[in-house]
């Protein structure tokens, strides 16, 4: 594999890590924690909005955010051809 | 022997038979199964496996007594526990499935081409670990004293027994197969119960949605939230919902804490070197969190519903009529139960025979109490772990229920001492013994080694279950600290930037855990003797002085030092050599990843 391409490979893994962990930061920190005063005047059913982000919904979106970045990277190591035989 | 003792012997029985089955049927004969159970895992009983491994007697018995007492604020546990994963699977996991070794230390001995690197790891992991397992000797002990009718210390030596038997026979592989039956056990022991308060109180069986449901209590239609809130602010406690633990700063830094120590734990990270292949450790980190967050977002709804159903039947009627309250003489037998044990503790302060139970912290309902002719709260204790423990007798659920949660209660703590006596045991076999001292060491003697080193592991938690130190409280706290601010930043610097060398990384992990340690001391006390506490409020340095961050937030803070001083310090010296580049270069990409190996 030539270096430019590690290179790349290596880019495009770190380009997806930043997203996901933006999300990841959104909806605890952002949602959970920072927003939380805002969000909880909008109910999700008995719920308010911040509230379940903080004990609820920030864990969904973690479970998601690892599979699809398992579903992403076995995707990125085909296309540059690094996956395990 | 009562009805309730015998369903508890029967599955508590029952449960060890399985254990010490696996234990015959899953020996280890080579130390690559002694340490990554040869290395065959699949990825769901990984997870499995994993989620056992973490959710120790903390999560399961005393979580969701923090969350029912702390509101909204003991989401830092919620989301820090869960969210160190996301991390985990990100930046660690699949990157050390490729180094391919046995342990952490010897991946930062090796990265940092330093013994000396290696044997720091060493000494933060055995710290972080230790502390960690003496939280777990002493669920053990409780859960057996509380239930079994044994004493304290002999319930600690039957339960290191059971874990002796299968963690010297089968190493991890032994260790691997019991945390998945483990597993299910726990699991099983805190849904269940769950399940049924939450039909109960909302007419919902899940308790995820019926904690945002409606209250059917008293037909009025409102939200079991908004009920809660009601009830425990009409007592002058803290709004559930908005309630927050310190300052939103200190939550924000609490939470960011616990997941970089979640993620730094060296019994957590070793599990996902039992995988195949370095996609089966990105799965597995998934699969790990699905079955955690089962257990996860279960435990607000427990949390809530636990603390309702507590205040609803001690305040009977409205609140400041003399009716209102529950007359002591009435009480339910779970409430003489539980008094018996010291977790629940009731003082008739005002001598009417009725108990009140109210904030008398809070000045202004304080005052209104006065004029009801309260003199003060009542529930002079009301232990957090009363809520997991105590909540299938407060709801009424037949014997076995209560059974299982015993059963549950000493899966999880069982599962994680395991864990980590193996991390402890094979940093000292693999990293000091033939890593530092006899690298020319045969595999037979080296597993031999392994073993002894268990054997010595188990003895000392025994020792220090069995005469905690009186530090053992703040332990867990701790561990999360201590792996947070050194193992966590040596470990994703060592990957992500080649440009980290041996003193930059020493020089970080040192950093890191002395900034740690000094914050904690200075609050809590050296090695936490009490009156060695070093607070100099005349400096400025008063109670949380920095930024208002309390000492078992300050991991992040440590790891934080840890990155800037590792970065600076490796700047101004001299790059890795070029073995090294390549090392991490061959790190990043998956292909090429054998089963874990000694070599």
């Amino acid at each position: 594999m030539t270096p430019d391409k590690r290179a790349d490979y290596w880019r495009a893994n770190l380009r997806l890590l930043t997203i996901l962990l933006i999300i990841w930061f959104i909806v605890s920190y952002g949602f959970g924690i920072l927003l939380v005063e805002p969000l909880n005047a909008i109910k999700l059913g008995g719920y308010p909005l911040g509230f379940w982000f903080a004990q609820q919904g920030s864990i969904y979106v973690f479970v998601v955010l690892i599979f699809i970045y398992a579903a992403l990277m076995n995707r990125l190591d085909k296309k540059f051809d690094v996956e395990e035989d | 022997m009562t009805e309730l003792e015998l369903w508890t012997y029967g599955i508590v029985g029952f449960t060890f038979v399985l254990y010490i089955g696996i234990a015959i049927w899953a020996r280890a004969k080579t130390t690559g199964e002694f340490y990554v159970a040869g290395g065959g895992v699949h990825p769901v009983a990984n997870g499995m496996a994993t989620a056992a491994d973490w959710m120790s007697a903390a999560s399961f018995i005393s979580m969701a007594g923090m969350i029912a007492f702390g509101g909204y604020g003991g989401s830092v546990f919620l989301m820090g526990w869960t969210g160190g994963y996301v991390l985990l699977a990100l930046l660690l996991a699949p990157y050390l499935r490729k180094f391919g070794k046995f342990t952490v230390p010897e991946f930062i001995g090796d990265r940092y081409y330093s013994n000396s690197a290696r044997v720091v790891a060493v000494v933060c992991l055995i710290l972080a670990s230790v502390t960690y397992v003496i939280g777990q000797m002493t669920g053990i002990g409780v859960a057996f004293s509380r239930f079994l009718g044994i004493s304290y210390e002999m319930g600690i030596i039957v339960g290191m027994g059971i874990v002796a038997v299968y963690a010297i026979m089968g190493g991890m592989k032994g260790i691997t197969y019991t945390q998945i039956v483990q597993y299910v056990v726990l699991i099983l022991a805190y849904t269940i119960p769950a399940i049924f308060i939450a039909l109960t109180l909302t007419g919902m069986p899940i308790p995820q949605i019926g904690l945002g449901g409606t209250y059917l209590g008293d037909g009025s239609g409102i939200s079991l939230l908004g009920k809660l809130d009601q009830v425990v602010t009409d007592l002058g406690f803290k709004e559930y919902t908005t309630q927050v633990m310190g300052s939103s700063l200190n939550m924000f830094v609490y939470t960011l804490s616990l997941m970089i120590g979640t993620a730094g734990l060296p019994h957590v990270i070793i599990r996902f070197f039992t995988v195949p292949k370095v996609r089966d450790a990105r799965y597995s980190a998934g699969w790990a969190l699905v079955f955690i967050a089962l257990l996860y977002t279960t435990a607000p709804a427990v949390g809530a519903m636990a603390r309702l159903n507590l205040m609803d039947t001690i305040q009977i009627g409205p609140v400041g009529e003399e009716t209102g309250n529950l007359v002591y003489d009435e009480r339910p037998d779970w409430f003489k139960r539980w008094e018996t044990t010291g977790l629940l503790k009731f003082e008739d302060k005002n001598g009417d025979g009725r108990v009140q139970y109210y904030n008398d912290t809070n000045p202004e309902f304080a005052a209104k109490a006065e004029e009801f002719g309260w003199k003060g709260n009542e529930m002079v204790t009301v232990n957090n772990d009363i809520m997991v423990l105590a909540n299938p007798e407060i709801a009424d659920l037949p014997a076995w229920v209560i059974a299982l949660v015993v059963a549950g209660g000493l899966a999880a703590a069982l599962s994680t001492a395991a864990g980590l006596l193996l991390a402890i045991s094979s940093s000292i076999s693999h990293d000091l013994l033939k890593g530092v001292m006899m690298p020319r060491i045969s595999e037979k003697n080296e597993l031999m080694a392994g073993r002894l080193s268990m054997i010595g592991a188990i003895v000392l938690a025994g020792y220090l279950g069995l005469n905690p130190p009186g530090f053992a409280a703040g332990t867990v706290a701790l561990a999360f600290g201590l792996a947070a601010s050194s193992i966590f930043p040596a470990i994703m610097l060592g990957i992500f930037s080649k440009r980290t060398n041996n003193i930059g990384a020493i020089a970080g992990m040192v950093t890191g855990i002395t900034v740690t340690l000094l914050y904690v001391f200075q609050h809590k006390g050296i090695f936490f003797v009490k009156g060695t506490e070093f607070l100099m409020p005349e400096l400025g340095m008063g109670a949380n002085w920095f930024l208002g961050i309390t000492p078992e937030a300050f991991g992040a803070i440590g790891a934080l030092a840890n990155f800037t001083v590792a970065i600076l310090v490796a700047s101004l010296t001299a790059p890795p050599p070029e073995h090294i580049q390549h090392l991490v270069e061959d790190v990043r990409i998956p292909r090429g990843a054998g089963t874990a190996t000694a070599h």
